[in-house]
């Protein structure tokens, strides 16, 4: 870990990324200062809060050395001395852009949707929540990533239970306790992972880069615990079978909580299983990836046709995440530098795809109060502005070359061509279900000549536009020139399966014929 | 040469320019600015090409770099385009028939109420197929690839509030879909068998990869070639496809977009080279779909759906060159059946217009005295196409046809046959429209679908059209009429070419124009003519015999007569049935699987969380009779416990 202690070095400044996580929760304490009814000032307060916390995680992009594969902007504290325990936190090339999409979905989803009951609570929830998320990905020590970890559940919890649809309570109370059981596990593997590494005299520590360095477990109990883990950030996924939450939590949430939701949370599952799946546990999760593999492969398909019968429009979108989150643990357990960059990148433009499509659903909800497709028809022709949106969005959803989501498509399915032929083919078959299930739904609701009801509702505003025009801006620019990305991507994921081959009988097959450069 | 970024950069900032100042140019300028754009194209391809002329002979393929789309672990793909004579080649016929189709449909979509946003999309296929041949790796080709495949839905359910609009354009994404999964899975077999997705790095690699893994390539390749040129078993979009606009059936439906799965087999000839087995399967696919389409073509009512089973049947002529391995008369025929396919779709579009949004070719009839321009282009076009000498279509079919008398006589006995029912169902269809009686005066449009009721453009500016308009309101009832000029100068300029298209081929002496250009892209362009001039001169004039009887023939039947239920089975009206096939396996099949996986979904994995979640609570409930509250109970539990233990206490000590 030479890299990273130089760019603690180098970085031993202002602590960013404690400022990026510790930021929201203090403006959501102000908040809790700020009187009820002045709804005003909270709403500002809060959006700036955010904001300020987007512009931090911009700060970072901006100074993250490229070529480094280690962590940066490492910041460390010692908290509880006895079980070396530390307020450590870091950011590397996997970690990166999903902070960096924590920091821009936020102040969407503050500024986008309206929320008109108990604007106070809202915004407060919704800023400790950000803080969580944050926190997570940064944590660099298993018991803070544990504690943020399970934050994020409280807020959110609140958040759909608070300010849901008519379901509200009971997806909510499933979202909570499904997940919590999830974490039981993980907990139960976490406490065993630290203990049993102290085996040789070797001093106890919840510090992820030492625990990975050390391996000291046992082929069969790095198994058991690895699997363990792999509950617990399959149950967030949500990755088939233990997914049936996120379709009531994802349709019962309010606009904002479906955005975070499928944009953020989720990727705390896949984040979770390529930083403490595969760097704490590379055997392991090499001798059970064809498991995972085939559930994703099982999620990807199954996501896709029962997302074509969904009747209701949220619903729908939530059946695709678990298929588009199954592409992504494809390629985090293909054990190549395609499919984790590309499950990496994948991350990144199922936020943004996913999220604003709840955005745009939301947006429909806000005018005709429905979201059974079948009540709406012909919205194209009352709404061409948000329909032209809507179809770059699923476009970009369906993997349409030249969009941000057939980079990360096409990398996941090569790079797992290239170690698992059979499972990549199948996976395939996703690309043209995702074509069936959203093609139908955009016609159902788009095309046809409106009906009455569906005759009157006000195109998009400006604001509507505004809170869009990042989100399209940045499905065009990935699709297009992922390469800075990418570029920053790389590193990392070459470091981490540097270190699986490390510590397993794992190769990753030389296909890298280096081909001519012509005409330059 | 560094025209050659112009070539698709130009309608990209036509699309770009759309998109914000489309609405503000309104109808007709945000027309004229999109025709600019790919006029421009057009004018850059040619200075390409001049410049690529200028080079000598074997250095003619140049590769221009723009910048590297992805770089991940040992895959580099760049976006750059490959100029070579077969890119150029294709830019010069998509821009150019493409420049006449927009100018077109400056005229023809006029009074509609999206009429910028039709520009939008036409700018932005414009872009999309000119990447598709320009690509220099299957990558760009696969964005190009799925990019007009978009703008093909796009724009077919363009008239979206019409059901039939819609769902066709939803058909044909997802048909082309399987077929790009197949492209897809090629894309990765190739990467692991060479390293590289550049064209020119796989033919370098071709002899070090297994036999196997060119076989499962190349046929991989063709199935995606099969989705995006409507070839069997996978052409099933294609004839729904004619609910589009006009101007797309003619330039997106017949003359370009669908041409990319031959473009894509004569850009792989070398791999096709190594594996004959897949060539074979390819010349009888396309065989097959020739006479197929052909069959039901016979058939069909609709002006448009004619000419749309005629592509179909086309374009596996095309295959059958092919897969005989004559890339040139593939390109050839591409290049000549653009010219005439394009103006009968426009022809038929004007007469469509001028009847008032009518279809039906049995509701027409004599229209030769009302649309001069229309009927005499139709007519070239007609004979064009049939194959009657001296006209485009003859030279690049009799090309065809003798390369695949040289691959085996099975496959020209089938071609030929399809030659025969071409020109049959052809002059069926210039019999029906422009002679007979004047069946338009009785036809009953107050029994017509109301689909005319609906967004179709209203007739244009012409003088009289405009008079007959105010006169009726709805213009029904009045008489046909001929197009404004901007519809039909394309049809004067189509025809021309479709007369004289030929001579960039013509098989005499030291013609064989494009077959010396194209031998430019490599080995596998120079086609060996292993047979005799005089078989060949036997075969072309057998064809063309055939060919005449058969247009002789079907005038003479339709001319005089609009009905021979005879000849119109129902079975072939149906085309065979097969679309209620697929739509009773993939539509009812399909939704049953899906309605099934959800119910599963519903009743047993989400059913086992909320039964987990019912049972805790139901043992919750249960348990908590116990706490009673009453002391008695619970000393008397402490009493049976104690005991209980003291006695597991006394077995364990083996008393």
């Amino acid at each position: 870990m030479i890299a990273a202690a130089a760019a603690e070095a180098h970085n031993a400044g202002f602590p960013l990324l404690s400022a990026m996580v510790l930021l929201p929760i203090v403006v959501a304490a102000v908040i809790a200062l700020i009187p009820r009814n002045r709804t005003d000032i909270i709403k500002v307060v809060g959006l700036l809060g955010s904001v300020a916390t987007g512009i931090l995680t911009i700060v970072a992009l901006v100074d993250f050395d490229t070529h480094a594969a280690g962590f940066q902007f490492v910041t460390q504290h010692v908290w509880i001395k006895e079980f070396g325990v530390s307020w450590k936190l870091g950011l590397d090339g996997i970690s990166l852009f999903l902070v960096v999409l924590t920091g821009v979905l936020f102040p969407i989803a503050l500024a986008g949707p309206k929320v008109k009951r108990d604007v106070k609570s809202y915004i407060a929830w919704m800023l400790v929540l950000e803080g969580a998320c944050l926190g997570s990905f940064l944590a660099l020590d298993l018991l803070v990533f544990f504690l943020f970890f399970e934050l994020t559940l409280v807020p959110m919890y609140f958040i759909i239970a608070g300010w849901g649809y008519e379901n509200r309570v009971y997806a909510s109370l499933k979202f909570f306790l499904y997940t919590l059981f999830g974490s039981a596990f993980m907990l139960v593997g976490l406490v065993a992972l630290v203990f049993l590494s102290t085996k040789g005299g070797n001093p106890l520590t919840f510090d992820l880069v030492t625990l990975a360095d050390r391996q000291a477990l046992a082929a069969d109990t790095a198994r058991w615990i690895f699997l363990a883990f792999a509950i617990g950030f399959a149950v967030k996924v949500p990755l088939f079978p233990v997914h049936t939450w996120l379709p009531d939590a994802h349709t019962e949430a309010p606009t904002a909580g479906s955005v975070i939701l499928a944009g953020v949370l989720l990727k705390l599952g896949t984040y979770g299983l390529v930083r403490f799946g595969l760097y704490l546990f590379p055997k392991a999760s090499v001798d059970l990836a064809p498991l995972l593999l085939t559930l994703a492969v099982i999620g990807i398909t199954y996501g896709a046709l029962v997302a074509t019968v969904q009747r209701d429009l949220k619903r729908l979108v939530a059946y695709s995440s678990v298929a588009h989150l199954g592409f992504i643990v494809l390629g985090t357990f293909a054990f190549t530098s395609q499919g984790l960059s590309g499950g990496i990148l994948q991350m990144v433009n199922h936020g943004l795809s996913t999220g604003a499509l709840f955005l745009l659903v939301g947006m429909i909800y806000e005018r005709r109060h429905t979201r059974q497709i079948a009540e709406l028809n012909g919205l194209q022709k009352t709404m061409p502005v948000l329909a032209a949106v809507f179809m770059v969005v699923m476009l970009s959803s369906v993997g349409l070359p030249g969009l941000n989501g057939f980079v990360g498509e096409f990398l996941i399915l090569l790079g797992t061509f290239v170690t698992h032929r059979w499972w990549a083919v199948v996976a395939s078959t996703g690309v043209i279900l995702a074509a069936v299930y959203l093609l139908w739904a955009y016609q159902r609701v788009f095309h046809g000549e409106p009906s009455e009801e569906n005759r009157n509702l006000p195109d998009m505003t400006w604001r509507e536009r505004g809170v869009m025009l990042p989100l399209v801006g940045l499905i065009v620019f990935l699709g297009v020139y992922p390469k800075p990305v990418l570029d920053r991507i790389n590193p990392a994921v070459e470091h981490l399966i540097q270190h699986v081959q490390d510590h397993s009988d794992y190769r990753q097959p030389g296909v890298s014929a280096k081909h001519e450069v012509v005409d330059e | 040469m560094n025209a050659a970024y112009l070539i698709p950069a130009l309608p990209l900032l036509g699309f770009l320019g759309l998109v914000v100042f489309g609405k503000c140019l309104g109808d007709p300028l945000s027309g004229w600015l999109a025709t600019a754009a790919i006029g421009s194209s057009f004018v850059a391809s040619v200075v390409t090409f001049a410049s690529l002329v200028g080079h000598d002979e074997h250095h003619r393929s140049v590769t221009k770099s723009i910048f590297t789309w992805l770089d991940v672990g040992g895959l580099h793909v760049k976006a750059s385009l490959l100029v070579d004579p077969l890119s150029m080649t294709m830019c010069l016929f998509v821009t150019g028939v493409g420049t006449l189709i927009h100018l077109y449909a400056i005229g023809y979509m006029h009074g509609d109420s999206r009429y910028p946003r039709f520009f939008v999309y036409l700018n932005l296929f414009a872009f999309s197929m000119l990447m598709l041949v320009l690509g220099d790796n299957l990558l760009v080709t696969f964005l190009g690839w799925e990019g007009v495949g978009a703008c093909s839905y796009l724009l077919i359910s363009f008239w979206f509030e019409r059901e039939t609009a819609a769902s066709a354009g939803k058909k044909a994404f997802v048909t082309n879909r399987v077929g790009d999964f197949g492209f897809l899975i090629a894309t990765f077999l190739a990467f692991l068998a060479f390293g590289s997705i550049t064209y020119n790095d796989m033919f370098d690699k071709l002899h070090g990869a297994g036999h196997t893994t060119l076989v499962a390539i190349a046929l991989l390749l063709f199935l995606g070639a099969c989705g995006k040129s409507a070839q069997l078993p996978l052409y099933v979009w294609l004839p729904d496809a004619m609910e589009g606009p006009t101007p797309v059936s003619a330039l997106i439906h017949a003359a370009t977009m669908v041409t990319a799965g031959v473009y894509l087999m004569a850009r792989m000839s070398p791999l096709l080279h190594e594996v004959p087995t897949v060539a074979t399967v390819i010349a009888w696919v396309g065989v097959l779909t020739a006479l197929f389409a052909a069959t039901i073509a016979c058939a069909q009512d609709d002006i448009k759906k004619v000419l749309a089973y005629s592509t179909i049947s086309q374009l596996g002529y095309m295959f059958l060159a092919v897969g005989s391995g004559a890339y040139v008369a593939a390109i050839f025929h591409m290049v000549t059946h653009a010219f005439f396919k394009a103006l009968l779709f426009l022809g038929a579009g004007s007469v469509i217009h001028g009847l008032h949004e009518e279809q039906d070719m049995k509701r027409m009839g004599a229209l030769r005295k009302w649309m001069p321009v229309t009927s005499a282009t139709f007519i070239i076009g007609w004979l064009a196409i049939a194959g009657v000498p001296p006209f485009a279509g003859f030279w690049s079919k009799d090309e065809i046809l003798v390369a695949a008398y040289g691959k085996g006589k099975a496959l020209w006995l089938l071609g030929a046959l399809t030659a025969g029912l071409t020109a049959y169902y052809m002059a069926r269809q210039v019999a029906l429209v422009f002679f007979g009686k004047e069946r338009w005066r009785e036809a009953d449009h107050a029994g017509t679908p109301d689909k005319a009721e609906l967004t179709e453009p209203e007739p244009v500016a012409d003088d009289h059209a405009a008079d007959g308009h105010a006169a009726d309101g709805h213009g029904h009832s009045a008489e046909p009429h001929e197009a404004p000029w901007t519809m039909t100068a394309p049809l004067v300029v189509l025809a021309v070419l479709a007369v004289l298209g030929g001579v960039i081929n013509l098989p005499f002496g030291r013609s064989y124009l494009l077959e010396h250009w194209l031998g430019g892209v490599g080995e596998t362009f120079h086609h060996a003519a292993t047979l005799a001039s005089s078989t060949k001169v036997a075969l072309g004039a057998a064809v063309t015999a055939v060919v005449l009887i058969a247009t002789a023939v079907g005038f003479r039947l339709w001319s005089t007569r609009p009905e021979h239920p005879e000849l119109e089975p129902v079975v072939l009206k149906r085309a065979w049935g097969v679309d209620a096939l697929y739509s009773f396996i993939f539509g009812t099949g399909g939704g049953l699987v899906a309605a099934e996986a959800a119910a599963v979904d519903k009743a047993v994995i989400d059913g086992a969380v909320n039964g987990t979640g019912s049972a805790v609570r139901l043992g919750g409930t249960n348990l908590r009779k116990l706490q009673t509250g009453y002391v008695r109970n619970y000393a008397l539990g402490i009493g049976v416990g104690a005991v209980l233990l003291f006695g597991y206490a006394i077995v364990r000590m083996g008393l």
